[in-house]
């Protein structure tokens, strides 16, 4: 990926603790990096080290202590939690390690989700979603429940459903992690795909060098800081 | 109708829960209802009085009788239109466990003032014209089997001796809330004998009921009754129809009190039975809505899903509740016999019972949506798997 592109994600000197119990137990200590629009990146680490935490700031799902945050051109960390709620649904995508699919919606009516918070008609949303279900070769499984599905199918209706409001970044937090080693190439291939068709900019936690070894850019953080990728 | 679905899908999530949840709530709202119109029937005399009628009784006690001739003087009070006067009876149809209000009234006179009973024409000529005759509620006659011709035996309490009649007549109410199940028989029958057999008991009367040329004339008209017969040997107690009623239900206004807050307890525990069924529903859900408000959607989202499945249960076994309410209250009353004269699930009632249910489901709403509101986006996704 090309280093000139426009960061679409800048991350200047964030710092994240938690308090567990009377102590305060650091997660994030001054981490700043860029991410290029475009980019495919992967964040790697040792449990505890910070990665999740630090992408579900970069969703807007979670706040740092203190530190600038700016993704998609908006200071992140200066909006209330209506503002947030409001700018995640138009500019993050997100692929969770257990998919997170409501159960009692089928695989249509999960993607369709996301579209409800925009002022598409009941008939654009559905041609969205089809096409959606199309991408990921899921016509057929269309009114399957998620529990009718496989992992891999179920992991596809995530990703449509993260995919159906062409959000600016899509977040996976180790999307494969649920899966078996055929099912999880499918899936890190369509993400892949997501990336290099689509220029979708793709932020992906993972503990799988295989998984990592899709990514442009890896980068690895170890108690909170980065470490040389 | 996205969110409608998803609200009815996830009430049918857990169906055995719902199902029971559902349950409680159709016993409780139904509970509610059959007590509410236990209450209501024990108000039914009341709520059946005319404004243009006073009872007239002994001011010692209702036990004490009046002299007949008071009659005479009352009606020329102004703002009287009619009087008539009325006897309990008291007697007991073949045992004790039969009871139902008889009374002996001057016929013409009381039916003209009671126009809610409608008794066929025919009917009440045969009943003018037979001393022994007796015209019966519609509800009373269906309890017992009586029908014109039919002869019935009271055996007397108050007034001793056997006494038989024919029933020679059967009247309806005009109104649901009218009392049928009432046994009116001539007063001079009851004179007539009673002259034979306790000459000092003879013409006298239980109470006057006195028609007024118009409601606003009540406070005027029962001043007036009772200074007229001040210092008299039976002084009077004059009172509206509605007041005369109530004192009857005051006399038991512990039992009315005790139905009223078991029918309010009833709701109480199943809004808590309700709550819980929430609240394990909320918990079980952290990840959906953590989910749910990822994807950007608001508290208010949530809250709207929390309480449409709520309310959405609720309904439904309130709505199953009101529904057997009717035939339930239907059953009770035929087994309480002729306890209840009136016994109508009434519109109010059912009124009460649908806001019961609506509480019931908001209410245990109310914590779960304040939750699901408040989660923590990054926690409630750690709850997965």
């Amino acid at each position: 990926m090309s280093n000139t592109a426009q960061p679409v994600v800048e991350i200047s000197d964030l710092v994240k603790s938690y308090r567990r119990g009377e102590q305060i137990v650091p997660v994030l200590t001054g981490i700043t990096f860029d991410i290029a629009a475009g980019d495919f990146v992967a964040l790697m680490g040792p449990s505890g080290s910070g990665k999740s935490t630090l992408l579900n700031m970069i969703a807007g799902i979670d706040k740092p202590d203190s530190g600038s945050l700016r993704v998609a051109g908006t200071d992140i960390t200066a909006l209330s939690e209506a503002g947030l709620a409001d700018w995640r649904s138009r500019n993050v995508g997100f692929i969770f390690q257990f998919y997170n699919l409501l159960p009692v919606l089928t695989a249509f009516e999960n993607i369709e989700l996301p579209l409800l918070l925009t002022d598409l008609s009941a008939r654009e949303r559905g041609e969205h979603v089809a096409a959606a279900l199309s991408m990921m070769g899921l016509t057929d499984r269309s009114d399957h429940y998620p529990s009718e599905l496989s992992g891999g199918q179920q992991q596809r209706v995530a990703i449509a459903r993260a995919i159906i409001t062409d959000p600016t970044i899509l977040v996976a937090d180790e999307p494969t992690g649920d899966l078996d080693r055929v099912s999880a190439a499918e899936i890190l291939n369509l993400i892949e795909r997501l990336n290099r068709e689509l220029g979708k900019t793709v932020i992906m936690v993972t503990h799988d060098p295989q998984a990592a070894s899709k990514a442009h850019t890896v980068r690895h953080l170890e108690k909170g800081e980065l470490s040389a990728g | 109708m996205y969110f409608l679905k998803l609200i009815v899908r996830n009430a049918l999530r857990h169906r055995l829960r719902s199902g029971l949840t559902a349950l409680g709530i159709v016993v409780a709202i139904l509970a509610f209802g059959v007590l509410r119109t236990v209450v209501d029937a024990w108000y039914a005399g009341a709520a059946a009085a005319s404004a243009t009628r006073l009872v007239t009784r002994n001011a010692i006690s209702l036990v004490f009788p009046l002299p007949l001739t008071y009659m005479g003087k009352i009606r020329q009070i102004d703002g009287v239109k009619s009087v008539s006067h009325a006897n309990w009876f008291g007697g007991v149809y073949i045992t004790e466990k039969n009871f139902f209000p008889q009374f002996a009234v001057q016929a013409q006179s009381y039916f003209a003032l009671y126009p809610e009973f409608v008794v066929d024409p025919g009917q009440m000529r045969e009943f003018l014209r037979d001393r022994k005759g007796a015209i019966v509620g519609r509800k009373l006659a269906t309890t017992y089997g009586f029908k014109p011709g039919d002869q019935v035996s009271l055996r007397g309490t108050i007034f001793p001796g056997n006494w038989e009649f024919v029933v020679r007549g059967i009247y309806d109410g005009a109104e649901a809330k009218t009392d049928t199940s009432q046994f009116f028989f001539h007063w001079n029958y009851l004179n007539e004998t009673m002259i034979k057999l306790a000459p000092r008991r003879a013409n006298t009367v239980g109470v006057y009921v006195v028609g007024l040329t118009s409601a606003d004339r009540a406070a005027a008209v029962t001043a007036a009754i009772d200074a007229t017969f001040r210092n008299s040997l039976a002084e009077t107690l004059t009172e509206t129809e509605q007041a005369f009623q109530l004192g009857f239900v005051s006399m038991t206004e512990a039992i009315v009190v005790a139905i009223k807050i078991v029918s309010f307890l009833v709701i109480f525990i199943i809004m808590a039975v309700m709550a819980n069924t929430m609240a394990m529903t909320a918990r079980e859900r952290t990840a959906e809505y953590a989910t749910l408000k990822a994807l950007g959607f608001g508290p208010l989202a949530l809250a709207a899903m929390i309480f449409g499945e709520s309310l959405a249960i609720a309904g439904a076994g309130g709505l199953i509740g009101v529904v057997l309410t009717f035939p339930v209250a239907e059953r009770f009353a035929a087994e309480m016999g002729s306890l209840f004269p009136v016994f109508n699930v009434g519109r109010e009632t059912v009124a009460m019972q649908v806001a019961a249910a609506l509480l019931v489901g908001a209410v245990a709403a109310c914590l779960p949506a304040l939750r699901a509101a408040r989660i923590r986006i990054a926690e409630g996704l750690r709850n997965v798997g």
